[in-house]
């Protein structure tokens, strides 16, 4: 369990980091938290000859709400600080990003690990990532040739791949819209693992005030999976219900779980078989959906 | 092998780095490999053997150890990266004349231990948790305390120790 050997670099600000990574190639990482690097390096699933360690740059750590009620996550926020983080930060519309926080792993992990880290570590059941898809959330990546906007949807490629170049930082994530009616819940063995699934929804009530489940048909939604696929991924099959409106009761949510269920196709490993996966789905969609209703 | 590493195979070189590290309020100056993790620099570079290390991946929770105040994985850490920053271990909760903090003499009396493998880790735990929630409840506290492993209590007189040692702070507090 002992990493190979390496050479430390401590970034002064983005711009210095990005410029080390160009320089030193692909046998150069950037470490954040170490949350998940520090064990792939253990297990030597990583030897990466030099880190350059960004974990310090000073202005990657905010959460930020814009005038267009945009949500802005800079990379190096912890799992900590979201999960502490008071109404005036979030607001109820992104609510489900904190307490999406409890199933990341347990404390003494989210207080180092960070959003830009888990995104662009890009396992298929990690919640940052199913939230991010959940929301379109854009991701901006910056490089020697300057920034680029990165859609959700395109981020991830598949295992722990994603779109960033090697001398690329992930520096923002920016959640276009707020969604008060929104739930994220998952299945793993033991509190604290990694999910087998995971499920995330938002229901749209629309935009009138008073606006609510009590009073108002449904207008749509959206419905994301995690451990069903190599990427996280929406469901168009199960949102096709939401989208047809009408009352946001029992039986709509049994049914676009079950939309839910038979559209996936999720593979079988010693987590469980994809049968097994196919019932959590249908489970969980319809926990996730009864939760965001109430909010 | 680049005919870098052939020489550092040749000569048994290996690259190290000075770090500097404050750890229970002292500070200490290191020469090490930048792979040295901070669990392997307190224990065998700085003699700290009280944090423990058992599955070196983030796992088990022995080796928790605050940083900056707050539970964190020692093993998950290269030393480099726990520069600038405050580093409390275990060695640091009882006095200078060894005797026990509250914390530990909750455990003590709560039977919160048996091998005591896990101890150190849990008490740190538990120290950055009553620090950041000092109104914290047992519910909260079995959350926190999932985060580590104990093989031998089966959990309840941890939770029980800790809530303790929470309530007398309060009660203090109060007087
Ligand atoms: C016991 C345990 C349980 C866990 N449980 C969960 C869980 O349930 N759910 C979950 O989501 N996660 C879980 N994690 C992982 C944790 O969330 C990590 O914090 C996260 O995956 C990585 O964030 P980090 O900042 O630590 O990144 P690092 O480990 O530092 O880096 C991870 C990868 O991302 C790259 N990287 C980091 N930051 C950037 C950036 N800004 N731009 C470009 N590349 C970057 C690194 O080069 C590396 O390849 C768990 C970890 C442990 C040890
Ligand atoms: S030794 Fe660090 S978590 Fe197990
Ligand atoms: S007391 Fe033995 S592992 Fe906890």
């Amino acid at each position: 369990m002992k990493p190979a050997p390496f050479t430390y670099h401590r970034a002064r600000d983005t711009e210095g980091a990005v410029r080390l990574l160009a320089e030193l190639g692909d046998d150069a990482k950037p470490i954040a938290g170490g949350q998940s690097l520090v064990a792939m390096m253990g297990f030597r699933l990583a030897r990466p000859r030099h880190l350059v360690d960004i974990a310090r740059l000073p202005d990657l750590d905010y959460l930020r709400r814009d005038a267009d009620g945009a949500l802005r996550i800079g990379a190096l926020t912890t799992h900590h600080t979201v999960e502490t983080a008071g109404d005036g930060a979030l607001g109820a519309g992104y609510a489900v990003l904190r307490d999406a926080m409890r199933w990341v792993g347990h404390l003494p992990i989210r207080t180092r690990g960070t959003v830009g880290g888990s995104i662009a570590h890009a396992d298929a059941t990690a919640e940052w990532c199913l939230l991010a898809v959940l929301f379109d959330a854009e991701l901006t990546a910056y490089g020697p040739h300057g920034e680029r906007r990165i859609p959700a949807a395109e981020f991830f490629h598949g295992f722990y791949t994603n779109a960033l170049e090697p001398d690329e930082l992930l520096v923002d994530v920016r959640f276009p819209a707020p969604a008060r009616h929104a739930a994220l819940t998952e299945f793993a063995e033991r509190h604290g693992d990694f999910a087998i699934v995971s499920a995330a929804v938002t229901l749209d009530f629309g935009p009138e005030e008073g606006a609510g489940p009590g009073t108002t048909p449904l207008r749509g939604g959206r419905v994301a999976l995690g451990g069903v696929a190599p990427t996280p991924v929406r469901v168009p099959e199960a949102e096709e219900v939401l989208a047809a409106g009408g009352r946001a009761d029992a039986a709509l949510f049994a049914e676009c779980a079950a939309r839910a269920a038979a559209a996936v196709d999720p593979p079988g490993d010693a987590n469980g078989s994809s049968q097994y996966r196919r019932s959590l789905v249908r489970t969980l969609v319809e926990q996730a959906l009864e939760e965001a209703v109430n909010r | 092998m680049t005919a870098e590493s052939t020489a550092q195979a040749r000569t048994g070189y290996r690259e190290r780095q000075l770090v500097v590290l404050d750890v229970n309020g002292t500070e200490h100056e290191v020469l090490v490999e930048p792979r040295r993790t901070l669990v392997d620099v307190l224990r065998h570079d700085l003699g700290l053997t009280g944090t423990h290390v058992g599955c070196e991946h983030g796992i088990c929770g022995a080796c928790t150890v605050l940083v900056d105040g707050r539970p964190a994985r020692a093993c998950l850490m290269f030393a480099a990266q726990a520069e600038g920053s405050a580093v409390r271990t275990v060695e640091s909760l009882a006095g200078p004349d060894g005797e026990l903090s509250d914390l530990q003499e909750a455990f003590t009396r709560h039977h919160a231990l048996q091998c005591g493998f896990c101890t150190p880790g849990f008490l740190m735990l538990a120290e950055g948790h009553l620090a950041a929630c000092p109104r914290t409840d047992k519910a909260e506290i079995r959350e926190v305390v999932a985060a580590n492993l104990c093989r031998c209590t089966g959990y309840q007189t941890i939770v029980e120790a800790i809530d303790d040692c929470a309530r007398q702070r309060r009660n203090r507090e109060e007087d």
